[in-house]
């Protein structure tokens, strides 16, 4: 994947996301943080949910913290695997995501890494030349 | 580093001056090698930032394993006027009361040597770990709450320990104003699944033999003894913490406009401790850290469990006893002296110990002469250490020393650095027998992606702060 990178972090996983739009700069951290955490052992999902989300924060990096902390409580508290990630709306306060993905299955899937939260720590998210940047730190 | 300019002190501290919107200076504990790994990394910045906090006293303090956290430095250790000072969940950590717990037992490694595989195999089998592990014990909505009010004392009475554990367990295993209703419904479904769980990362349960003993008096009032085999558990509030820490944290950022407080970093996020929020996070911190002792309790009884009927011994004969339990993230209110008057204060710990000297109240009484116990743990291919309290944290540490080693390595270069090895293979060489979840976990935790707990225990000993007491070896070592 090419759409993040992690940059070292002495005790947790620090994450840099790109993004050609806000848009997808979102999208892209929500793979990111599924990806993190979850190994897929057999393709991809088959068994479908949908899950509609909406989440606001007082500004863009805001946002882009609550939407992560709320993938991860989909993961932790509902055993939610997102696999595809798709925006209803959005603007800088405000974002709805329409989800496709399954309930955790132990055969399928592997927890590679228990994400304990999404920090706000170091938290970037910036404007370049011709694309979006992001810096985040997951506490593991 | 970058910017931050330290000055030695001494052989063991280094001073962060006060500059820009800093309240107070900053103290780092470090000898030279240690201060020269400083310089990796971003704690330093780490300590300046929380001295820009609201009501800070003295000095924003880090322990000889300081290392880069979010926030606070992992080491971190901060304290706060009650009037004029804050709170701050992301100073306390995700993992409310992570922390340790030391058993002893009566046996021998030359008594269990034969059966040691398989010892570790049952505290494999019984002990849940991993990441999400849920736990044997399942809980009512009605006994999650008394859980979350009684901490400890709800394991004991619900059989799992005996009600000597308590005295032996940091403020008795139970925090008082832990309020429920704090709680959010996502905290209490997480902690319902999840007692009596060990979980992952650098959480463990080891089995070790008493190898040294520095300090015969303080070792005699512990119950240690050379070559005697123990028990060390590192654990804490598994997601119901996690849970807690994130919703009070994004609560304190969604209002810290209100607050006026210009904060270096939003983890830093908090509210005044006189406030609504500051007293509502308290409370739920309380709930927290007593779901953490009661945790501990009952993996400390699985343990014995596991050991009796592995050993098939009476538990006379095991006679496995708490010395005893810690936690290391936490915010206290405890009184300090402050210019001659007696203060009461919020001291943060985040990845710091209490250490009390002998004499104080806190101290259990049965070792009040010596002082409290402070548990370090190493890395798995090292063991731990048991220093004492001194009078000299009450000045200078706010009655706190160090929680372990502290990390040295990213995780990601940990697994760069152990591919093609087998880290099981080579810790057992060194006579440490390990099973855990995952190859991943291994790697991530292998022993050079820590400090060398030794130089960092020497540290407290050498600056007074804490006196080691015994140094004790792993033997083998269950992870998640």
């Amino acid at each position: 994947m090419s759409n993040y990178k992690f940059f070292d972090h002495t005790a947790d996983i620090g994450v840099e996301i790109a993004g050609r739009t806000k848009k997808q700069l979102f999208v892209n951290a929500a793979t990111a943080l599924f990806d993190v955490m979850i190994e897929h052992k057999t393709g991809r999902t088959t068994a479908k949910q949908r899950k509609q989300v909406t989440v606001e924060g007082a500004d863009v990096a805001d946002l882009l913290i609550n939407f992560l902390r709320e993938l991860l409580y989909l993961f932790n508290g509902e055993k939610f695997v997102m696999d595809r990630c798709e925006i209803i709306n959005f603007n800088n306060t405000e974002i709805a995501v329409q989800l496709t993905g399954e309930k955790f299955n132990n055969t399928k899937q592997l927890i590679k890494t228990e994400i304990k939260a999404v920090t706000y720590s170091g938290l970037t998210v910036e404007r370049q030349k011709n694309h979006w940047k992001a810096r985040v730190i997951f506490d593991v | 580093m970058s910017d931050i300019k330290l000055e030695k002190l001494d052989d063991n501290r280094w001073l962060l001056p006060q500059t820009g919107e800093m309240r107070v200076p900053g103290i780092i504990y470090a000898n030279e090698k240690i201060y020269q790994l400083l310089k990796g990394d971003e704690s330093a910045r780490q300590v300046a930032n929380v001295a820009h906090l609201p009501g800070i006293m003295n000095f924003s303090l880090a322990m000889p394993d300081v290392h880069w956290g979010y926030g606070f430095p992992i080491g971190g250790v901060a304290a706060f006027d009650l009037d004029s000072g804050i709170i701050s969940p992301g100073g306390v950590g995700y993992d409310i009361n992570c922390g340790c717990r030391l058993m002893i037992t009566d046996l021998t490694l030359g008594e269990i040597k034969t059966r040691l595989d398989d010892l570790t195999v049952a505290l494999y089998q019984h002990i849940p770990s991993g990441v999400g592990s849920t736990g044997s014990v399942k809980l009512s909505g009605k006994d999650q709450k008394k859980v979350l009010e009684e901490g400890a004392a709800w394991a004991i009475k619900a059989g799992f320990g005996l009600q000597e554990d308590l005295e032996t367990t940091e403020d008795g295993g139970a925090m008082v104003g832990a309020d429920p209703e704090q709680i959010s419904a996502r905290a209490l479904e997480r902690g319902k699944q999840q007692l009596g769980t060990l979980g992952s990362g650098n959480h463990f349960l080891e089995i070790e033999v008493v190898q040294e003993i520095f300090d015969e008096a303080a070792a005699r009032a512990f119950g240690l003894r050379k070559g005697q085999i123990a028990v060390m558990i590192h654990t804490g509030s598994r997601g119901l913490g996690y849970q807690i820490c994130d919703d009070y944290l994004a609560l304190m950022v969604k209002h810290a406009n209100e607050t006026g407080i210009v904060l270096p970093d939003r983890q830093l996020a908090c509210a005044y401790l006189n406030s609504g929020r500051g007293k509502n996070y308290l409370a739920a911190m309380a709930c927290g850290a007593n779901y953490a002792w009661a945790n501990r309790q009952i993996l400390m009884h699985r343990t014995r469990e596991v050991f009796e009927k592995t050993l098939r011994m009476s538990p006379r004969d095991v006679n496995m006893k708490l010395v005893y339990d810690v936690c290391h993230n936490i915010a206290k209110i405890e009184e300090f002296n402050i210019g001659g008057t007696i203060k009461k204060l919020c001291v943060h710990r985040k990845g710091a110990t209490r250490a009390f000297p002998a004499g104080h109240e806190a101290v259990p009484e049965r070792y009040r002469n010596v002082g409290q116990p402070v548990l370090i743990p190493g890395d798995m291919g090292t063991g731990s250490y048991v220093l004492v309290g001194q009078e000299k944290a009450m000045s200078e540490t706010f009655g706190s020393a160090c929680h372990g080693a502290g990390r040295v390595m990213s995780r990601s270069q940990a697994i760069k650095t152990s591919r093609g090895r087998s880290i099981a293979r080579e810790l057992a060489q060194k006579g440490v027998l390990v099973m855990a979840g995952s190859k991943g976990t291994l790697s991530e935790e292998m022993p050079e992606a820590y400090k060398n707990v030794q130089e960092v225990v020497q540290v407290m000993h050498d600056s007074g702060i804490a006196r080691k007491v015994a140094k004790l070896k792993s033997i083998a070592c269950i992870k998640g």
